[in-house]
Parts: structure tokens; C-alpha cells; sequence
């Protein structure tokens, strides 16, 4: 507990050096911007802005990041209660009853909740992960290879039994990630492996970066640019009056909405660790919740104050949540984290318990930027509501346009070569289609990154055990992770054949 | 193509290219090597085998109509929409292509001028000014300060002036 606190204070110290003080407050204030873009959200940002990271240290890099992961999980509400569109899936629940608040002349109040109740979920969730983290870490020091490959199977498992997307399309996109990952020399014996042909660009093997770009760079403003199409026009932008005097009055007012707000941060904290789960479901959740606890659920819909605080609050808390494996197991909780894992890998940090070891300024540097950023993304939402409604009413065509050039660059910078810019094209526009088709996209971000590791796990794995399976089962940390994954890989089968029981 | 016609299309595509990358990772053996665990092409081969099994259940999945996607009868991509999109992906497709023939910095503001002003419908003077400014950010930001060279083709010695002077 003293250690806790002792390691949090030396995290404050890097937290607040000048460099990394102002990147938080730039990821923040960058975080905001894309969360509040409708079409962008935190793995876009993420996605597009990381290769601009190399210009700072890692630790540095990886402060930036989190901090607009965090900024567009506050700014996702301004959209939604603005225009009534989610600026980010994560905020869909908030239009549920922030945008009938803004038609009743109240987007202040909403606004303010929300940035309120984002901030009360960000701190609750850090705190849960300040004393959570170093002890889960400190258990998994003991894994080896057998465990950190079982851990990766819960990962996929979780988008299997607990994604509601379809199976087969949830398993064809994790395993067409894992075999780009494939894609190069092979680590054991060093052959080329997969190149298509013998095509040299292949030889250098994929770029996580690559993928991820092309999904959530490319294909997601293609996506963007179909759904602007269809909805037509501009939306009606809401108007807010903001005063000081009517900030106070509201911020009063969502102290009553305390209990739901807290139940909205510890439910999402939870819910964020889940690989398949995060922000978007979390957030539904507590909204759900929210409205089941309350003495009056008529109000939901046409207005409530809960029906804002508790998707903000889940949202916020999610976020952390996805962070709390990521950083002590080496595998994200979302497609944001998966791909702030790859970027560490880039810089050189081997993600997994050995971090908490053997980086631990890294290590506690970011959880202390994470209580900083969110005391920024609260400042800076409150007071530039103002600035960041005139932003939302930058018209597309000028956004899109610089957004492409910065994934065209962005996916040539970390490998210098063409070809992967041409890669990433073929991917933007195959996510695009595969979209729509509801082809699911994450978990393929998410096993692009964890290939690299989960192979070498498992031929490690059964090289030890000379080939046999068993190795997965028979280890006392191993064994419960398989088996746990393995019961949800089998969950989408059981309630088939509960529904064919049931209707025979 | 309706969105049901799509779906078996893109399903017997993605099956023919787990076909193709099985054929690939056989070329390194995918069975058990004694001493030595599995063969380099074990694991992408009996991934691509999934990949594989999955495109036959979506296949069979769209034969019994099953799923939303297997049933929707509307187009896939409508007119307006594969014109607006299609247009922003070949100008992305023709500016990558510039990249190695005319360089970024000649392919950038054709490929802004090109949006801004006949994708975006906004005025000459922001499409220009947006066409010129951004290429100068990209370099000062990419070339200059995170030292990354990007693709010039033939205007290569153009730019040796102002490496002369800023690195």
C-alpha cells in the first residue's frame, strides 16, 4: 500500500515534467477534437496520430496517446448532445437522453454532466487501477509461455462468446490477423515465410501500424463519407448558453445523480478489461442499469440526467479498465490499447508483467498521467465547450482531405517504404467493404498485434512439452485461463442447441 | 449487387485467398518436426484453414438465410455513394501512385486541390492555401524534424538546397 503510494509519487514527478505536461494537455485537447468529430473516435485518433509520436521518448509517446484516448471519451459527449450524433460508438448511450435535454434548451446542463461525470468515472477507475494493477502484474511474473498463450486465447475467446457479432465473421477476422502477423521470416528458423509469390515489400513482414491505419485511418472516412452521404446535409446544431453561474447550478444538480455515476464507473471499469467489451458496451450497460435503479424510469429518454452521467461515467472508466491488461498482461482490453501495445513494442517496451518490473518510471509515469489527463480533459471540456462547438462545425470535405494525408504519411513513416502504403490502401478499402458486411474489425487489429507474441507462446509451449496439448491444462495458472476460454469459444454453441431444444 | 449477392461474392473471395495462403505457408513444412517443434508454416497454415472454415459457414449460413446481412435484398453500395467513394479512393490509389513518379510533395496539393475544390466544392483561394500549407507542415514536421526522407521520384534534387540548409 505505502509502495503504491511511494511508486504513484515518483509517477507524478515524470507526469509533470514540463515535456510530458504538455503532451497531456495536447493529447487532451486533440482527444476531445476527434472524440467530438463525428466518424472519429479514440482508436482512429490513436491509429492515425501514433507514427507522429516518434518526434518524443516512449514514455512520453505513450502519455500522449492515453491522454487523447482519454479526451475522446469526454469529447464523444459533445456530439452526441449537440447534434445527436454519437461523436464516438462509445457515446452512443449519451444521445439517449442528452439529446432531448439540448432540444429543451438545457445542452449546458448535459454538457456539463457529462464532462463531470467522465471526470468522476476516469478517477474512480485509476484509483481501482492504481491498486489493482501491481498486484495482478506481480502474479503474472510467474507466466511463461503456456500461460501468456492461454491468456491470448481468452482474449479471442472473449470476441467469440461475448462479441455479438457473427461467429464465423468474428473468427475469420481474428485469423486472417494473426496470419498477416504471420507474414515475413519466420522467427524460429528464419525462412521467408508467406510473401505472396515472393514479393520482396512482404519479406519485412507487416506492420501492425499498417492494418490499423488502413482499418481505422482509410476505411473508417470512407465509412464516414457513405454514412455523411446518407444522412444529408448538416444536422441542427443545438445552442448552449453557458455562464458560470449556470455551471455551478448544474454541477449541484449532478451531485444528486452521485449513486448512478459511481455504479456508471465501477460497472465500466470491469466491463473494460474485457477484450470483446469496452467502452460502447459498458456504457449501454450502466445506461441500462441506470435506468432499472432509478425511482422514475419514465424520464429516461425524454431527458434524465442519470441517462447522461452513467454512460459518461462507464465510458470514461472503460477506458482505464482496457489499460489494466494491457499494461500487467501484455493483452489490450480494446482495439485502442491494442494498438498503444503495438506502439510499445515499436519503442522497444515488452509489454507484460516484466513492465512493472523493468520499466517502472514507464510504468507509473502513465498511471500518473492518467489522473492528470483527467483532471485536463475536465478543465479544458468546461471551459472550451464554446470553441469545440464551433470546431463540430468544420464542414467534412476539409477534415477528410488532411486526415488522408496524415495516414498516407503516417503509413510510410515507421518502415520507410512505399509498399506499405499501398498495403495500407488495399486494407482501407477492404475494411471498408468487409464493413459492410458487418465483417467486424477489431478483433483483426487485435490479433495483428498479439500474433507475433501468441506464436512463438504456443511453439515455445509445445516444444516444452514435446508436442503435446496437455501443457495448456495441467499448470495451475494455465489450466483455469484455457479452460475459461474454451467455455466461451463453446458459449455461441450452447445457445444454439439451447434454442434448437427449446423450439423442438 | 444487392448486399445478399455481396455477401456470398466477398465469402467465396476471402475462402479462395485462405485457399491461397494455405498453399503459401505449405511451402514451409506444417507438420511436426522432431527436436524442433512445429514447422514454420504450421501455424498461418491451420489458421488459413480456419479462415477457410469460416467462409464455409458464412457460405452456408447465407444458403439457409440466416443473419441480416444474408437476407437484405437492397443494394450494396448505391449509385451515389460508389461515385462519391469510389472517386476518394482512386484519387488516394493515383496520389500513392504519384508518390514514387512526382513525389509527396508534387502529389499532395494536387491531390488537396483536387478534393477541396472539386470533391469539397469550397472556394479556389482555401483550396489552394490548404494545397501549398500543408505540404510545407508535412515537410518541416516529417523531413526536418523526425528526420523520415519521403518519397520525392524525379524532384528529388530540388530539394537538396534545403537539405543544405536544414539538416
Amino acid at each position: 500500500m505505502v509502495d503504491i503510494l511511494q511508486l504513484l509519487a515518483s509517477g507524478f514527478a515524470i507526469a509533470f515534467q514540463p515535456q510530458n505536461l504538455m503532451l497531456i494537455i495536447a493529447g487532451c485537447a486533440l482527444g476531445l477534437f476527434i472524440g467530438a468529430m463525428p466518424g472519429l473516435g479514440s482508436v482512429n485518433g490513436v491509429a492515425i496520430l501514433l507514427p507522429l509520436t516518434f518526434l518524443v521518448p516512449p514514455t512520453g509517446a505513450v502519455i500522449f496517446l492515453a491522454a487523447i484516448y482519454y479526451g475522446a471519451m469526454y469529447g464523444g459527449a459533445i456530439s452526441s448532445i449537440m447534434l445527436g450524433i454519437p461523436g464516438a460508438s462509445t457515446a452512443v448511450a449519451t444521445t439517449f437522453d442528452g439529446r432531448p435535454l439540448a432540444k429543451q434548451g438545457l445542452a449546458d446542463k448535459a454538457l456539463t454532466a457529462a464532462a463531470a461525470a467522465s471526470f468522476v468515472g476516469g478517477t474512480v477507475s485509476v484509483v481501482l487501477f492504481t491498486f489493482f494493477a501491481p498486484p495482478l502484474a506481480h502474479v503474472a511474473l510467474v507466466f511463461g509461455a503456456p500461460e501468456e498463450f492461454a491468456l491470448m486465447m481468452l482474449a479471442f475467446a472473449t470476441f467469440i462468446g461475448l462479441g455479438g457479432d457473427d461467429i464465423y465473421k468474428t473468427i475469420f477476422s481474428i485469423c486472417i490477423g494473426l496470419v498477416l502477423s504471420a507474414v515475413g521470416l519466420d522467427i524460429i528458423s528464419g525462412e521467408p515465410r508467406l510473401i505472396l509469390g515472393g514479393i520482396i515489400g512482404f519479406m519485412h513482414g507487416i506492420n501492425f501500424l499498417v492494418l490499423a491505419i488502413g482499418v481505422y485511418g482509410i476505411g473508417e472516412m470512407l465509412w464516414t463519407i457513405e454514412e455523411n452521404r446518407k444522412a444529408g446535409g448538416q444536422p441542427m446544431m443545438s445552442k448552449a448558453t453557458v455562464t458560470v453561474q449556470r455551471t455551478m447550478a448544474n454541477l449541484k444538480e449532478m451531485l444528486g445523480t452521485w449513486k448512478t455515476t459511481v455504479m456508471g464507473s465501477i460497472l465500466g471499469f470491469f466491463v473494460g478489461i474485457l477484450p470483446a467489451a469496452g467502452a460502447t458496451p459498458g456504457s449501454l450497460m450502466a445506461y441500462g442499469i441506470a435506468r432499472q435503479i432509478s425511482k422514475d424510469p419514465d424520464k429516461f429518454g425524454k431527458g434524465a440526467l442519470e441517462g447522461v452521467t452513467a454512460p459518461e461515467s462507464a465510458n470514461n472508466a472503460a477506458s482505464t479498465g482496457s489499460m489494466l491488461p494491457m499494461l500487467t498482461l501484455g493483452i489490450p482490453g480494446s482495439p485502442t490499447t491494442a494498438i498503444l501495445l503495438g506502439g510499445m513494442v515499436i519503442w522497444g517496451l515488452e509489454p507484460g508483467p516484466r513492465l512493472f518490473v523493468d520499466h517502472q518510471e514507464f510504468v507509473w509515469g502513465l498511471i500518473a498521467s492518467l489522473y492528470a489527463a483527467n483532471l485536463f480533459a475536465l478543465l479544458l471540456n468546461i471551459g472550451f465547450i464554446p470553441m469545440i462547438i464551433w470546431v463540430l462545425k468544420l464542414p467534412f470535405t476539409i477534415l477528410a482531405p488532411l486526415i488522408f494525408v496524415l495516414c498516407l504519411i503516417g503509413g510510410y513513416a515507421p518502415t520507410q517504404d512505399l509498399f506499405d502504403v499501398w498495403l495500407m490502401l488495399i486494407f482501407g478499402i477492404f475494411g471498408y467493404l468487409l464493413r459492410k458486411l458487418n465483417y467486424p474489425m477489431a478483433p483483426a487489429v487485435l490479433a495483428i498485434v498479439l500474433g507475433p507474441l501468441a506464436e512463438p507462446a504456443l511453439r515455445q509451449s509445445l516444444l516444452i512439452s514435446s508436442g503435446s496439448f496437455a501443457i495448456f491444462f495441467n499448470r495451475p495458472y494455465a489450466g483455469p485461463i484455457m479452460v475459461t476460454a474454451i467455455i466461451l469459444l463453446l458459449l455461441p454453441a450452447v445457445k444454439m442447441a439451447r434454442r434448437i431444444i427449446w423450439k423442438g | 449487387m444487392s448486399v445478399r449477392v455481396a455477401e456470398l461474392a466477398m465469402a467465396i473471395l476471402m475462402g479462395v485467398f485462405s485457399l491461397y495462403l494455405m498453399y503459401e505457408s505449405a511451402e514451409l513444412p506444417i507438420g511436426w518436426i522432431p527436436e524442433e517443434g512445429p514447422g514454420g508454416g504450421a501455424w498461418p497454415f491451420w489458421l488459413s484453414v480456419m479462415m477457410l472454415l469460416s467462409c464455409v459457414g458464412i457460405i452456408v449460413n447465407w444458403v439457409r438465410r440466416k443473419g441480416v446481412v444474408a437476407v437484405f435484398e437492397e443494394p450494396y453500395i448505391e449509385r451515389g455513394i460508389l461515385i462519391e467513394v469510389g472517386l476518394v479512393a482512386l484519387s488516394l490509389i493515383v496520389t500513392v501512385g504519384l508518390f514514387s513518379l512526382i513525389g509527396v510533395y508534387g502529389a499532395l496539393p494536387l491531390f488537396l486541390l483536387f478534393y477541396l475544390r472539386f470533391l469539397g466544392n469550397h472556394s479556389w483561394k482555401l483550396s489552394g492555401l490548404f494545397a501549398v500549407l500543408i505540404p510545407i507542415v508535412t515537410f518541416f514536421f516529417f523531413e526536418i524534424t523526425l528526420k523520415i526522407t519521403l518519397p520525392k521520384g524525379f524532384t528529388e534534387p530540388l530539394f537538396y538546397p534545403l537539405y543544405r540548409i536544414f539538416l
